[in-house]
């Protein structure tokens, strides 16, 4: 076997570049459906309405809300980021980066309350 | 990773953060009234307003993914550097012609 | 507990040692090299926490082992020792560090004067935002742990690493350097300072209290503006 032991990797700063890494890389993914199911109305209104009707699911929504969470987990990851990058060093990163993810959350969340 | 690529990377994610801030709005406002396809792009028809966000949405994000799916590529895959740049730059095209096409399809007339 | 026997290809292998109060993992190695296994391979210098020699991975960290008590770190009496990560292992816990000083070179993270005896010495004030910047990360022993804790380094080979960065960093800031073109060329190159994503694994594990997560910001700052106006 080799030495690799990287028990170490999981404090909160870690886990936060993990989860704007993984977020950038699901929306990089979405963003080309997205942009497909948009591109529906080239044939007029009826194709992007039948796509809105079928999203009204309830799993749909809750795919949108992560969608949702995911999108805002990584702007403010991002944030945080263009902060320690261009700011003065401020301590607390931990603290900040905890609050983006549950920030991110809420609105995922309020989201998915205010539109059931 | 170098100095030009961070700048573009940089740029454009300052230029999305309030774009994104917006877009969640509008999302969360079209949905909470529960809009139509005809609701909506009779709203996004003819808008100006409306091509210069999205289209500026699109040009930023293609650039901005493109670089991180860079970044990705050559960290965590076997690829060398010139073909993960290339690779990466494909991509980017791809959102920029799909987001093109998007945006046309909601905003013209 | 364990330790890590071989070089690159190895295994952990597991030694009894006798738990006393105030032990150090240092302690520890050395019980095992002079009583249980004379071919055990590691290294070590002060003992004090000076030199930073000692360092090596513990139970997943990097940490320097004469500053380590098993007391603090050995859960229910076990302790997973090997060498540090990011550099070729030699033998056992002792690892080939030339490739952590060839970056600390190609950082230029070298003074370069700027003055002959000849002429009257820089007068610097130590109160000066400069000079309290590099004195703020001056003090590294280049012990590699900031380097063996991280990731960028880990996916990257061609990234410079933070303790090279982080010197780069002081002489960027010291006024009486002449070298600090190629220096900014060097960390806005590919593998320079851009490629940190500032994961502050350095920053959390330093025994010196460095943090080059801030100074690698600072490099960021710096070379932004020297592309900016052309001068990388």
């Amino acid at each position: 076997m080799t030495v690799r032991d990287l028990s170490h990797r999981q404090g909160v700063l870690w886990i936060a570049a993990l989860v704007h890494r993984l977020s950038g890389l699901a929306l990089a993914i979405f963003l080309p459906a997205h942009f497909l199911t948009l591109g529906l109305a080239i044939r007029g209104e009826a194709p992007l309405e039948s796509f809105l009707r079928w999203s009204d699911q309830p799993l749909v929504k809750l795919g949108e809300s992560a969608l949702v969470f995911l999108l805002m987990v990584h702007v403010l990851g991002g944030v945080r980021l263009l902060v320690i990058e261009n700011l003065p060093w401020r301590d607390g990163q931990k603290e900040l980066a905890t609050i983006a993810a549950a920030l991110s959350a809420v609105i995922a969340l309020f989201l998915l309350a205010r539109i059931f | 990773m170098n100095v030009r690529l961070y700048l573009w990377q940089r740029l454009t994610a300052a230029v999305m953060a309030p774009l994104v801030l917006v877009h969640v709005i509008v999302i969360f406002y079209a949905t909470r009234q529960g809009m139509s396809a005809a609701d909506i792009l009779a709203r996004t028809r003819g808008s100006v307003a409306w091509a210069s966000f999205y289209g500026l949405f699109v040009v930023a994000v293609a650039v901005h993914a493109g670089i991180g799916i860079r970044n990705v590529l050559t960290e965590w895959s076997p690829l060398e550097d010139r073909p993960a740049a290339i690779l990466a730059s494909a991509f980017a095209v791809l959102l920029l012609i799909l987001g093109a096409r998007a945006v046309a399809a909601v905003v013209l007339p | 507990m364990s330790l890590w026997r071989g070089a690159q290809e190895g295994r952990y292998e597991t030694y009894k040692v006798p738990l006393r109060d105030n032990q150090t993992v240092l302690d520890v190695v050395t019980f095992v090299q002079r009583h249980l296994d004379p071919s055990l391979s590691y290294r070590f210098a002060c003992r004090v926490g000076m030199c930073g020699s000692c360092a090596m991975t513990v139970n997943g960290r990097p940490r320097w082992t004469c500053r380590t008590h098993v007391s603090s770190v050995a859960k229910s009496g076990r302790l997973k020792i090997g060498p540090l990560e990011n550099l070729p292992v030699i033998k056992d816990l002792a690892t080939d560090m030339r490739a952590f000083f060839d970056k600390w070179q190609r950082a230029k993270g070298a003074f370069v004067p700027s003055r002959s005896r000849g002429e009257d010495v820089e007068r610097i004030k130590p109160d000066s935002a400069a000079r309290i910047a590099a004195d703020a990360a001056i003090e590294c022993i280049n012990c590699g742990i900031c380097y063996a804790a991280c990731d960028t380094v880990r996916w990257n080979g061609d990234y410079l690493g933070p303790a090279a960065l982080n010197r780069a960093w002081t002489l960027v800031n010291d006024v009486r350097d002449g070298g600090n073109t190629e220096r900014l060329r060097a960390a806005a190159a590919s593998g320079g300072c851009h490629a940190c994503h500032s994961h502050q694994s350095c920053q959390e594990l330093c025994p010196q209290q460095l943090n080059p997560t801030a100074s690698i910001a600072g490099l960021k700052r710096r070379t932004l503006w020297a592309y900016l106006r052309g001068e990388v």
